[in-house]
């Protein structure tokens, strides 16, 4: 396969294959070792994190829970303790300012098997696809609090894919696995970014978390664009460019506020214009000046 | 889409709305169902010390599996979806590992939400489950042997098990000891079940309302009351007539003595014979 028609191939040959891959790498990075830190405690017995995503102790002193899961277990009538709590306020201020969906991209451990489907997707030009809507996620979000409301458990926990892997991998999958490889195969063969960009709850729950989050993308160098597309193709919420990207004749700003964007930075590895960079949500300015060159390979611009 | 006033695009927001919401509802129900089902605790699983009710520890219980990892002995596990407890929550098998009712109680103390109840503080008072010994025509002590396994391992031992002495009918000369649960006293730990000697154990631990019976809520043991009360509430008691025959004299907890009084020397009949009371001779009954 030629080269020139994958997506970022272009960014590649400006920036070299590490700059076109940096914040993928970064994000792998961050996935697997916070996966890794909850696993050295079960495999090799160094305890530096206990538990799992819903709740989890570190070092025998941080305590961080999952805003999602309490919200459930509060819906069912019951109201933790206070380690509990305390976790909830630290991750909840984290993600107000990192994104919520920050979460979904540099932690989340499904994020890589359905990153798996979407790459095998490019790759093998399988263009099939089921369209729903992607506010479907905020309607099973609100059926699994009413859930949790009526019944009177955390009902959506029995199911949801992102605790069972991670709490799966980490105390002992069973047959949670099937579930795994039906969201892998959901979004292989039958909706592109089916599960993360359409049905997840989870996703949901923190793309409200983070609706006014300080960390954001930018679309800074918009002018430079050269509609390539590869941004758009690659992006799991495409949506959310569009306005940042092309809303100059509008008089839309160039950042990306749209809450479902999950800060992945695909985008600004992708491009070989140097379009996008990570910023904060209230510089919202574009530099029309386009970028000096193709020096600035690793986008670290002041 | 929403504020797009073509009425045609109205129309198909709409119906999206609709086939999404259905799709969810759907999806809700089957869910709901589901959890509703995993409410019920199966009989073999047991909950580590200070579980709430199971109905509400499945509220409470965020599955994050601090109670296993804080549990020095590796009892407890995380229940695997094909598993037929709520997945994620926290159990164990009395018949595989029973708990060892550790005095600080970690699992209890590493619980951050406190399904596992943090007022216990004292593992003899916590209630995992009840013993019961279900199988009388196994258990080895029923037999009239003295086994005692389960009485010897209990670790309040003497109280939450007890072996109660009763005439052994089939020899006619033995005593059997029969294990006997008290539920004020048993924890339910488990080393009861986990150590009872026979291929399927006859003593189990099961969850509390599996079993443990009760009482009306309007009954009153007589004696109970007649303690507190210091006498009988009833009525005056009077002391009970014995019609025996001659020479005979019953008492409370001794039961018959004496000896017949040899019948008159009257003509004999045949169907007379010494010893018989006099009422029962004859058409006089």
């Amino acid at each position: 396969m030629s080269a020139q028609n994958r997506i970022g191939s272009d960014a590649a040959l400006t920036k070299g294959w590490l700059g076109a891959h940096k914040w993928l790498l970064l994000r792998r990075l961050s996935q697997l070792g916070i996966l890794a830190l909850f696993l050295l405690g079960p495999l090799a017995g160094v305890w530096i994190v206990k538990g799992n995503l819903a709740y989890s102790l570190t070092l025998d002193t941080l305590p961080l829970a999952d805003p999602y899961v309490l919200l459930q277990s509060l819906l069912a009538g019951h109201v933790s303790e206070k380690l509990a709590l305390i976790g909830v306020a630290i991750v909840i201020v984290f993600y107000a300012l990192a994104g919520g969906r920050t979460y979904c991209s540099w932690v989340c451990p499904v994020n890589m098997v359905t990153d798996l489907a979407a790459w095998l997707r490019h790759r093998f030009g399988i263009k099939s696809g089921a369209r729903f809507s992607r506010t479907s996620r905020y309607w099973i979000l609100a059926m699994t609090l009413a859930l949790a409301a009526t019944t009177g458990t955390v009902a959506w926990e029995m199911l949801n894919p992102v605790s069972m892997l991670h709490r799966g991998l980490i105390f002992g999958i069973g047959t949670a696995w099937t579930i795994i490889l039906a969201v892998f195969l959901f979004d292989l063969f039958v909706s592109p970014d089916g599960w993360c960009g359409h049905l997840c709850p989870v996703g949901a729950f923190y793309s409200l978390l983070g609706k006014t989050s300080l960390l954001r993308i930018h679309a800074t160098h918009r002018a430079a664009c050269n509609d390539c597309m590869d941004c758009f193709v690659i992006c799991p919420e495409p949506q959310v460019i569009k306005p940042a990207l092309k809303g100059e004749a509008k008089g839309i700003g160039p950042t990306i506020t749209s809450a479902n964007c999950t800060n992945c930075g695909r985008c600004i590895d992708v491009c070989s214009k140097d379009v996008f960079e990570f910023g904060v949500r209230f510089i919202n300015k574009a530099d029309n000046n386009p970028p000096q060159g193709e020096t600035a390979a690793f986008g670290n611009r002041p | 889409m929403a504020a797009n006033t073509n009425p045609q695009s109205r129309r198909q927001f709409l119906l999206d709305m609709a086939k999404t919401a259905c799709g969810v509802g759907m999806f809700g129900l089957g869910l709901g169902f589901y959890a509703r089902q995993a409410r019920a605790l199966p009989p073999m699983t047991i909950r580590p010390p200070g579980a709430l009710p199971e109905a509400d520890f499945q509220g409470a219980c965020i599955r994050c599996g601090m109670c296993v990892r804080d549990c020095p002995y590796d009892i407890l596990k995380l229940a695997r979806p094909e598993d037929d407890l709520a997945t994620g929550t926290p159990y164990f098998v009395a018949r595989k590992i029973p708990c060892e009712m550790c005095e600080d109680i970690p699992c209890i103390k590493a619980c951050p939400t406190g399904a596992l109840d943090h007022k216990l503080t004292d593992i003899n008072k916590a209630r995992m489950g009840l013993a019961a010994l279900v199988d009388q025509e196994t258990c080895l002590n029923f037999l009239g042997l003295r086994c005692d396994v389960c009485y010897r391992v209990c670790p309040v031992i003497d109280k939450a098990i007890t072996l109660e002495r009763v005439h052994n009918f089939r020899t006619g000369k033995h005593t059997m000891f029969l294990p006997t649960v008290h539920s004020d006293q048993c924890t339910g730990c488990g080393k009861c079940e986990k150590s009872c000697v026979l291929e399927v154990a006859a003593i189990k631990v099961f969850p509390v309302q599996l079993a443990k019976g009760e009482l009306g809520k309007h009954y009153r043991l007589g004696w109970e009351e007649k303690k507190k009360a210091g006498e009988s509430l009833v009525a005056p008691e009077i002391e009970h007539q014995y019609n025996l025959p001659e020479g005979f004299k019953y008492e409370q907890g001794r039961g018959l003595s004496g000896e017949a009084v040899p019948a008159p020397t009257v003509p004999a009949e045949p169907s007379v014979q010494p010893g018989v009371p006099q009422a029962l001779h004859g058409d006089k009954l």
